[in-house]
């Protein structure tokens, strides 16, 4: 582990957080040792909303006193902080795509989830159309970062456990390895790499809260 | 590089305006294609296809998209004016004023707009908070860049120009000098520099356009930007 020369790093996060896990992933493959803080989200610790005034929310990263906020952000500033094991491309284009993909990769998926009937329907076909392209950028490579775990393997990291959660839930199989065989061996390698094995949560704990939070939105609606 | 790029963007739209102000700034060889909404080009198609909206910059055979990813590249693929800070920290800040603007000035202010009663109520309350809160980060800087404009300055550039419009033709009076006097003092400045204006509409081009789709855009809450 990079012991921070005289630096302070410390992570606020929420054990079922996918944007929390992308920071986690990130300190991980840089080697970085840092101190983690679980919140209570029901009722925020004091530090947390000093330091994150205006979401209110995880995860943030706290460097020698100093805040950032955003999944995304704070990877772009782990990266640029921290120079060794490197995960973002170093060609200006290559960072666009993964910048792109790294927040349109979930387009749908959300509403695929929490909807019914119709409205479900266009979701998934949106959803569908984004695996499309996405499998198109693991052609010939074994990551979307080539053949190391990049910046856009953990911004759409959380698909590898999460997506799986929401089939079984909904009852329906979206990457199949027909479908999708590239996305769906991306999802195994990804899920099983050193970086990232043990820090996901208990599949059945996060299954029971993603099924809570569905069983409320809909019937809410209804 | 040295090819030329192609930005297809409309004179209308503040998302445009952020990557043909990057380039301007950059002082980059590039071609304005104008794309009419309405009927979108082949090339908006092919080099966009999954949202199919503007700006789309096309640098060799290569589309980038979304305004501030392509500004983001523009600052690393061409030379000259730096747009982001150099220090993370900084660079991490400046992403996140950005994408507060995206977040929540832009939606609040827009949503005041269009909508009425106790809706706009809520929405106005909203945006209030929000331009508090972007006018804070000026604190005692000339722009949100600093001494010059930066990242936060292009990707507020709707906030200088194209805000005090749609308040005009909404009807409203939210973003106003004795309210919020440094962020008028910046949208003042923001709009006097060289690259800034070469990229603007005539305003009162763009005021008669909004006031043309008003009906529509109060209907749908949908932007219309050519």
């Amino acid at each position: 582990m990079e012991e921070a020369k005289g630096e302070e790093v410390t992570l606020f996060g929420f054990w079922s957080s996918p944007f929390v896990h992308r920071v986690t992933w990130a300190l991980n493959i840089k080697k970085i040792k840092y101190k983690y803080v679980e919140e209570d989200l029901c009722n925020k610790s004091d530090l947390l909303l000093e330091h994150n005034p205006v979401y209110k929310k995880v995860p943030v990263l706290v460097y020698n006193g100093k805040a950032i906020a955003e999944s995304l952000i704070i990877l772009e500033f782990i990266e640029e902080t921290w120079k060794e094991n490197s995960i973002m491309p170093q060609d200006p284009y290559e960072k666009a795509i993964a910048r792109f993909w790294a927040t349109a990769a979930g387009d749908g998926l959300w509403q695929f989830f929490i909807t019914e009937g119709k409205e479900r329907e266009e979701a998934l076909a949106s959803v569908i159309n984004n695996f499309e392209l996405l499998e198109k950028e693991l052609i010939g490579k074994n990551f979307f970062g080539g053949d190391r775990i990049g910046y856009l393997d953990i911004s759409v990291g959380w698909i590898s456990y999460g997506v799986p959660i929401f089939e079984e839930i909904t009852e329906f199989k979206i990457i199949t390895e027909e479908k999708f065989p590239l996305l769906h061996a991306w999802m195994e390698a990804f899920s099983s790499s050193e970086f990232v094995k043990d820090t996901l949560p208990p599949r059945e704990k996060l299954s029971e809260r993603y099924r809570k939070v569905r069983e409320a939105i809909i019937q809410k609606k209804n | 590089m040295a090819e030329t790029a192609k930005l297809l963007g409309t004179k209308g739209s503040p998302y445009s305006h952020r990557a043909e102000v990057a380039l301007r700034l950059k002082e980059a060889n590039f071609e304005f294609l104008h794309e009419d909404l309405a009927h979108k080009s082949d090339m908006l198609l092919r080099y966009n296809p999954i949202h199919k909206k503007i700006p789309v910059l096309v640098h060799g055979e290569k589309s980038i998209v979304e305004s501030l990813i392509v500004v983001e590249y523009v600052d690393e693929a061409f030379d000259g004016y730096a747009i982001l800070p150099s220090d993370p920290y900084e660079r991490a800040m400046a992403r996140f004023w950005a994408r507060y603007i995206d977040e929540k000035v832009i939606p609040a202010f827009w949503m005041s707009c269009w909508t009425d009663g106790e809706m706009q109520k809520g929405f106005i309350a909203q945006a209030k908070e929000t331009l508090t809160t972007l006018e804070g980060q000026l604190k005692g800087k000339k722009f949100f860049g600093g001494d010059s404009i930066g990242f936060v300055d292009l990707a507020a550039g709707m906030v200088a120009f194209w805000f005090g419009i749609l308040q005009e033709v909404a009807g409203i009076n939210l973003l106003n000098e004795e309210d919020y006097p440094v962020l008028c003092r910046w949208a003042d400045d923001y709009c006097s520099i060289e690259p800034v204006k070469e990229s603007l509409l005539d305003r009162k081009l763009l005021v008669a356009h909004f006031a043309s789709k008003k009906e529509k855009i109060f209907a749908t809450k949908a932007p219309v930007y050519d």
